[in-house]
């Protein structure tokens, strides 16, 4: 497959990760993760540690993070699952990265809501920067994937930037947010036009009272 | 055909403030628990159990409530679905769908970040009504900052006594738990979601067993999208007469639009179940990009759905049968809006690439087959084809649709054939345009 990500080199990933371990934080946050589920049923957590372990390594390389296999394997030891059905979850869902990114992962939505709002000039904005869809510019500092709808639809064209959202965006508002990143400031998160979330733009045509006071409409029932 | 006897023009004006659900939907105000109290959530909720679990069951199907996840089951009947002792000891489940991941939908994105103790308090109210020991939120894991709000909310449930051990002091215990997924989203579909809460990779899973017999762990389970069970307390509170003064008959109630697309401002909205496509957009979008006869066509909820041409959904009512009756679907009354500036053949060819992009790989027409029509389909978007491979497109998505385990295949499909339905002259016009014979051009013109 083309679009496969390259696995790293078996013999480096494990000198470099062969010896993962919980920080003494997640390892109390896999615990009250594994907790949620019914006794002998652990092996619902694995998506849930699945992320955690991501973001350790995330902030053990300050990028968002991948999972190296000797990582996916101390997954498997924990919850006494096969390391295969492991890797079975780790390839099936999109958000696990199976090789490094960088600092930032652009996420730029181009289905269809995005795309007729102007996911195109999103797009634009991130290869005027020097992004390409697939590869990680060579500062470490931007990976760039094109994904599919993301649910803020109302709100298009958006992209997501590691944990943040960036919505209404323009050419011109898309190169400005990944300046502010590339400068170490943090750009405004949500929509980038005078806008209330999904609220209509210039106002709400509903519920107007909620703008100013947390209204309560029983009294009207 | 089941044509519609009754013809009440059932929309009578537009919803009054008083009458919405999801107050908060924009997020003006906090979502916080005391917030939400003070909105009318968590009042009393104790009394709304009281009522009883098969009396709960009643009301919600006299309310007419469908569910609002996109097929629009009767929920009330699918609540009844559940055992209701259990004969070998299984607890039963309420999963809740919060992997909002359709192409055009983003209303429970609203209601888990703004307005979250309407879904906690609704969990209870389902899940007690259901006979299940705790519900499982599977929201999606894109949802990053929303999954941070529902975690929180859930514990200031918990912290307040609403959940947990006689949660209420209703005397049930109930747990809320919340589980994120991680970028797939054939996990909407309801086995597949269990499939994913149990640790697998989501894969639907073949029916019979229905949920309700095996489900989540091999135990009795209910999925119910967010908004269904969002709603419920509000409903049983004000009563199911209230909720089904909405709409018309059989399509009753309140609903979360979603507009995107070439409306002028577009917005989630809480609108009564019916409101005519014209008037939704322009009391609460400010019309069409470029004014009305601009419009060229509309995909009414959600790309699963075929596309509805200008002149015929205008004056629609926005409900499953007002749309089935234009060969579409309310679905998730996602209304995705396409102006005469949409390549129209670019707009379906980008979900046809979704469609392939997602497909579990479970089973072969749909693994195979969502490729296949994504490549005629880039192919015709540039008129590089034979006019004879229209209809073979067609025949492909024929074939495509029913032969699946889940509805991926079905979705695939409809988008392709709404297109050839209603576009074709204009994928002909490529295709000559392409071979350079003018005169068949205006012919299709």
């Amino acid at each position: 497959m083309a679009d496969a990500p390259h696995i790293p080199d078996e013999a480096e990933t494990r000198a470099r990760w062969g010896a993962f371990a919980w920080t003494a934080e997640n390892a109390e946050q896999a615990k009250k993760v594994i907790a949620r589920y019914p006794e002998g049923r652990q092996a619902s957590a694995v998506m849930p540690l699945l992320d955690l372990a991501q973001r350790q390594v995330g902030a053990e390389t300050n990028t968002q993070g991948w999972l190296p296999v000797p990582v996916m394997e101390y997954i498997a030891d924990q919850l006494e699952m096969p390391y295969m059905r492991v890797y079975e979850v780790a390839t099936f869902y999109t958000m696990y990265n199976l090789a490094p990114v960088g600092r930032f992962h652009v996420q730029v939505c181009g289905t269809t809501p995005c795309m007729l709002r102007g996911s195109d000039d999103v797009l634009a904005a991130c290869k005027g920067k020097g992004l390409s869809k697939g590869h990680t510019t060579a500062d470490g500092l931007f990976t760039l994937t094109e994904v599919e709808c993301l649910g803020a639809c109302a709100n298009a064209p958006m992209v997501q930037i590691n944990d943040d959202n960036y919505e209404d965006l323009t050419f011109e508002t898309m190169t400005a947010i990944l300046d502010d990143l590339a400068a170490g400031k943090q750009p405004k998160i949500g929509p980038q036009i005078d806008r209330q979330t999904s609220c209509p733009e210039g106002g709400p045509t509903s519920l107007k009272e909620m703008v100013s006071e947390n209204h309560d409409y029983r009294g009207a029932w | 055909m089941a044509e519609e006897t009754a013809a009440p023009p059932a929309f009578v004006g537009p919803l009054e403030d008083k009458d919405r659900i999801f107050t908060n939907v924009y997020g003006f105000q906090d979502w916080g628990i005391d917030a939400a109290m003070k909105r009318g959530d968590w009042d009393n909720t104790k009394k709304l159990l009281e009522i009883g679990q098969d009396a709960i069951i009643d009301q919600i199907k006299a309310s007419g409530l469908r569910g609002r996840g996109g097929a629009g089951f009767p929920t009330g009947m699918k609540w009844s679905f559940m055992p209701k002792e259990s004969k070998d000891g299984r607890p039963s489940f309420l999963v809740i769908n919060a992997d909002e991941s359709e192409p055009g939908s983003c209303k429970d994105r609203e209601i888990i970040r703004h307005d979250p103790h309407k879904l906690i308090e609704g969990a209870l109210v389902a899940g007690f009504a259901m006979r299940a020991r705790a519900a499982y939120i599977y929201i999606r894991g894109e949802f990053i900052y929303e999954a941070k709000v529902l975690f929180a909310a859930v514990q200031q449930a918990y912290d307040k006594g609403f959940l947990g051990k006689n949660a209420c002091g209703s005397g049930y215990d109930f747990d809320v738990f919340v589980h994120r997924g991680a970028g797939a989203y054939i996990c909407g579909e309801e086995t597949a979601q269990i499939e994913s809460i149990e640790g697998k990779k989501g894969q639907p899973r073949l029916k019979p067993p229905f949920p309700a017999g095996a489900g989540l762990y091999g135990c009795p389970t209910t999925v119910n999208n967010v908004e269904s069970i969002a709603v419920a307390p509000t409903i049983l509170r004000r009563s199911p007469a209230w909720f089904s003064s909405f709409g018309r008959e059989n399509n009753k109630g309140t609903k979360l639009f979603q507009i995107s697309g070439h409306v002028n401002k577009p917005c989630v909205v809480e609108e009564s179940m019916g409101i005519p496509f014209k008037e939704l957009i322009d009391r609460h979008c400010g019309g069409i990009r470029g004014g009305w006869d601009n419009l060229l066509a509309v995909i009414p909820g959600g790309s699963s759905v075929p596309l509805v041409p200008a002149a015929q959904i205008m004056d629609a009512p926005m409900d499953f049968d007002g749309l089935r009756g234009l060969g579409s679907g309310l679905g998730t009354a996602a209304v995705i809006v396409m102006d005469k500036s949409t390549d129209i053949v670019r707009a379906i060819s980008r979900l046809s690439y979704f469609y392939k992009h997602e497909s579990c790989g479970q089973c072969t027409p749909c693994r195979e087959g969502t490729g296949w029509m994504w490549r005629v389909m880039e192919r015709l978007r540039n008129g590089e084809a034979e006019i004879e491979e229209i209809d073979m497109l067609f025949q492909v998505t024929k074939q495509v649709e029913g032969h699946t385990i889940c509805a991926l295949g079905d979705a695939a499909a409809w988008p392709i054939q709404g297109l050839i339905r209603h576009f074709r002259p204009e994928i002909e016009r490529r295709i000559n345009e392409r071979k350079g014979t003018p005169a068949m051009m205006e012919a299709a013109e």
